[in-house]
């Protein structure tokens, strides 16, 4: 492949592309996200390419292993185009079913389509109602694009936007468009991104850094990880454009080691890149010189706040410093140096070619766009949704995510990875948009979205998010440090049912400290799931400070199993089964639990038969021991 | 223009450029407190003790005060309440690690601490990095950094390093404000450093 080394030899190579490809060809396109491979789509994906030999379809029927779909729930997704049949939950086994039904004989497996609650079947992809309610202009493309093949994202329109910036537009007209756009960082802060381009070329100095933050360590958030594996190209057209804007000529991409696959795919994209050109000297015939280097991040949390991210990348081990002067202006190396986030570098190319006017018709007066969600928790489609801001938490947990499962009550849903705060459903009707999440003592973070239910316990939770960040904080400013410890301390001992009456007052204050007093943001934002959990479910703390008693069931020093002696049938199932011995009994004779020796592991209630419901969980004073009948 | 005007707890201050809030503050006798800060050191940010609230226009913010540079027209108050409040509860976090250390009581009789607030989880370090620094600026040696993060994080000697050359030095015993490092270095020595095998 040469080097596309002008405007016109890049056109032409696309026309060339686009022509070369039949939109008639069936293709089969098979979901390797990071839900779908857990799922084994490799092996479907294996499956495939031996049946179609088997069946002499090789040269007829591509397959294109995609980055991440989104309906993680219901993974592996294979969807077969241009027809757009969409299958879920394929297994190895239901592919020469496919084959042979699908591709041979024209007919839908209809097993493999979604079932809507009314019980109808749903063929395409779009119609599911998870996917109805999305507006997917960063992941959509995921579905179309093999993230190995450049090829793909050049047919699909990719590069076009770097191609608009560099001969239609010049570096100050990309900086006002972004800037008109008024895209606000996806990575957790919301600063505006155009502003921090704009302070970055501004700021004295000839070298000048671009940098992607893939440090996503939120529990349970992987936005970022499926667009890096799905799309790299679309990441890295951003980050030239942004370079191009900035006047930089050297880009970095902090990566977790823990993302192989985002490393590689990366990797494979930038080198790609550089064959084709859009990578090295003179991009395109520009004249712009611009390069990529990746670097692995060695597994800390805290290394995604940008000043330790950029120590970490000299070298040094990752420690925030005091920004009052701003990465932006002395950053790595002590160079002006902008650092985004991969979702904010994602948006990049769709501004600039699609235009500021049509990107801010999407969302909120303050929050423009769209936003990727990872919905995860006790919530029925768990997956990544991207939605336009401004969209309500009930939408997004209930027409997208199906409510919750198992006929239980919403109890919470908590924004902003670790650190965010608990969200009340008396809030489900909140529109998602920066300012609004911050208001109610949450924020935005980086997009996870956990829903919690009503057997969920906030100060067992809160202690859960506690210890995380405890053992992430880097433990160079004393307020993280040790104010993280202490409200930890406090809360085990609550959990534990050691609670004293002054603590839900001394984690107000300690939380209050640590917020106002800590270095970097992990500190600053890491009371929020304490001060919003005591904002919105102070009584649950009260119940187990005061009574001694887990309203959710959850801690177990404050629950307790017991057995109706009057609905005990003494078939010793529970007996059995206990794994400490603690049950007592014998034939005809009701069993008893030995508070004592019961682990509260709950095996008991879960084997007792259905139909005699003799044990029940009890949460305050223990249940009195009671003799057999 | 290198010279900055500010207000600092009322009085009108002329500073340098680049200096910062805690420069400025003493050069008019206000004293601030800190523990990780040495005039020998690049500063570090990191006690927060010496944190200070800053009023720009109707804003308010609380920043530390040993790394934030001067500006025009700032209006800082030293021992604003929430200053008082934040100082005293990072005290009373220290004194649960280091009860009755010198600096401690120092300051802590000042801020009126509550000395039981935490139970003690003793250490006997307040993690000020004033060895480490001194070791890494000053002697340029690198023996001694940190370990483990969070709460967990400790001072340690790096065997490589330290066996090699702290035995003519230990200048950083006199940096060190709470005197437990000559005993963490006994500690290290014993047990971590790498002695010439002894044949009999």
């Amino acid at each position: 492949m040469p080097r596309l080394d002008s405007l016109k030899t890049f056109e032409s190579f696309r026309q060339d592309l686009v022509a070369g490809r039949d939109p008639q060809k069936t293709y089969i396109t098979i979901c390797s996200g990071t839900g779908c491979h857990a799922l084994h789509s490799d092996k479907v994906s294996q499956a495939f390419e031996q049946a179609l030999e088997k069946n002499g379809l090789s040269g007829k029927v591509g397959i294109r292993r995609t980055g991440c779909h989104g309906f993680c729930e219901r993974g592996a997704i294979v969807s077969i185009f241009p027809r757009d049949v969409c299958y879920l939950k394929v297994k190895p086994d239901d592919v020469p079913e496919i084959v042979s039904k699908t591709l041979l004989e024209n007919q839908i497996v209809d097993r493999l389509l979604y079932e809507d609650d009314n019980g109808q079947k749903v063929m395409h992809e779009k119609d599911i109602p998870f996917y109805k309610s999305q507006n997917s202009i960063i992941l959509g493309n995921n579905r179309y694009v093999d993230p190995q093949n450049i090829d793909d994202y050049i047919a699909l329109g990719g590069y076009s936007a770097l191609a608009k910036a560099f001969f239609q537009m010049n570096p100050e007209l990309v900086l006002e468009e972004v800037k008109k756009s008024k895209l606000r960082g996806r990575g957790g802060g919301g600063f505006p991104a155009g502003t921090k381009w704009e302070t970055t070329r501004n700021a004295p100095g000839d070298i000048k850094y671009v940098i992607v933050n893939a440090d996503e360590g939120d529990p349970g958030a992987y936005m970022d990880r499926s667009l890096l594996e799905g799309n790299p190209h679309c990441v890295l057209e951003g980050l030239i454009i942004g370079a191009y804007a900035i006047g930089s000529n050297q880009g970095y991409v902090y990566v977790r080691q823990e993302y192989p696959i985002a490393v590689e795919n990366l990797s494979v994209a930038l080198e790609q890149a550089r064959q084709y050109g859009f990578l090295g000297k003179n991009i395109l015939g520009s004249g712009f010189d611009f390069d990529v280097a990746v670097h692995c991040g060695a597994g800390a949390f805290v290394s995604g706040e940008s000043s330790a991210l950029m120590t970490a990348i000299e070298g040094r081990v990752g420690e925030p410093r005091s920004k009052y002067i701003r990465t932006a202006v002395s950053g790595l190396w002590e160079k002006p140096s902008n650092l985004n986030n991969v979702e904010t570098w994602a948006t990049v190319p769709l501004i600039i070619s699609k235009g500021a006017d049509w990107f801010c018709s999407i969302g909120t007066e303050g929050s423009k766009g769209t936003k990727i969600f990872s919905l995860v928790g006790k919530v029925k489609n768990t997956g990544l949704v991207e939605v336009p801001m401004g969209v309500t938490l009930r939408k997004v947990i209930y027409d997208i995510g199906g409510g919750i499962p198992g006929g239980k009550k919403f109890k919470a849903v908590q924004t902003g990875g670790p650190s965010g705060g608990f969200i009340p459903e008396q809030l489900l009707d909140l529109p998602i948009d920066f300012d609004e999440l911050t208001k109610v003592g949450s924020m935005m973070g980086s997009g996870g979205m956990i829903v919690m239910d009503e057997d969920t316990c906030t100060v067992d939770t809160a202690r859960f998010f506690l210890n995380f960040l405890s053992e992430e904080s880097c433990g160079k400013c004393t307020p993280c440090r040790e104010g993280i410890f202490q409200m930890r301390k406090i809360l085990n001992r609550i959990c534990e049912g050691e609670g004293k009456e002054e603590d839900i007052a001394l984690l107000e204050e300690i939380a209050e400290v640590v917020k106002d007093f800590a270095l970097c943001a992990l500190g600053g934002s890491a009371p929020y799931p304490v001060l919003s959990a005591i904002r919105y479910f102070r009584d649950e703390y009260e119940a187990h400070i005061h009574e001694k008693r887990c309203p959710a069931g959850v801690c177990k020093a404050l629950i307790s199993y017991y057995i109706d002696p009057e609905k005990c049938q003494a078939c010793s199932i529970c007996l059995k089964n206990c794994p400490s011995q603690a049950i007592t009994g014998g034939k005809k004779v009701a069993h008893v639990i030995d508070q004592g020796k019961c682990a509260k592991c709950g095996v008991c209630l879960e084997v007792c038969p259905s139909k005699f419901g003799a044990v029940t969980k009890h949460s305050g004073a223990p249940q009195a021991l009671t003799t057999g009948r | 223009m290198n010279e900055i005007t500010l207000n600092i707890d009322g009085q009108e201050v002329k500073a340098k450029k680049r200096m910062t809030l805690l420069e400025a503050a003493e050069s008019i006798g206000i004293e601030i407190p800190t523990l990780c800060h040495h005039k020998d050191l690049m500063p570090y940010g990191a006690c927060r003790l010496c944190t200070v609230e800053i009023e720009k226009g109707q804003r308010s913010r609380l920043v530390a005060s040993c790394v934030y540079p001067v500006e025009n027209g700032l209006t800082v108050k030293t021992e604003s309440e929430r200053v008082i409040k934040g100082r005293k509860l990072i005290l009373e976090f220290l004194w649960a690690r280091v009860p009755d250390a010198e600096i401690l009581c120092k300051y802590g009789e000042k801020y009126g601490i509550d000395k039981n607030k935490f139970d003690v989880a003793m250490t006997a370090c307040i993690l000020c990095g004033l060895c480490v620094r001194y070791c890494a600026e000053v002697k340029k040696k690198n023996a001694i950094g940190y370990n483990n993060r969070g709460a967990e994080r400790s001072v340690m000697f790096f065997p490589e390093i330290a066996s090699k050359e702290c035995h003519d030095c230990g200048e950083c015993f006199a940096i060190c404000p709470t005197g437990v490092l000559p005993s963490n270095y006994a500690v290290d020595r014993v047990s971590h450093f790498d002695w010439p095998t002894i044949h009999f």
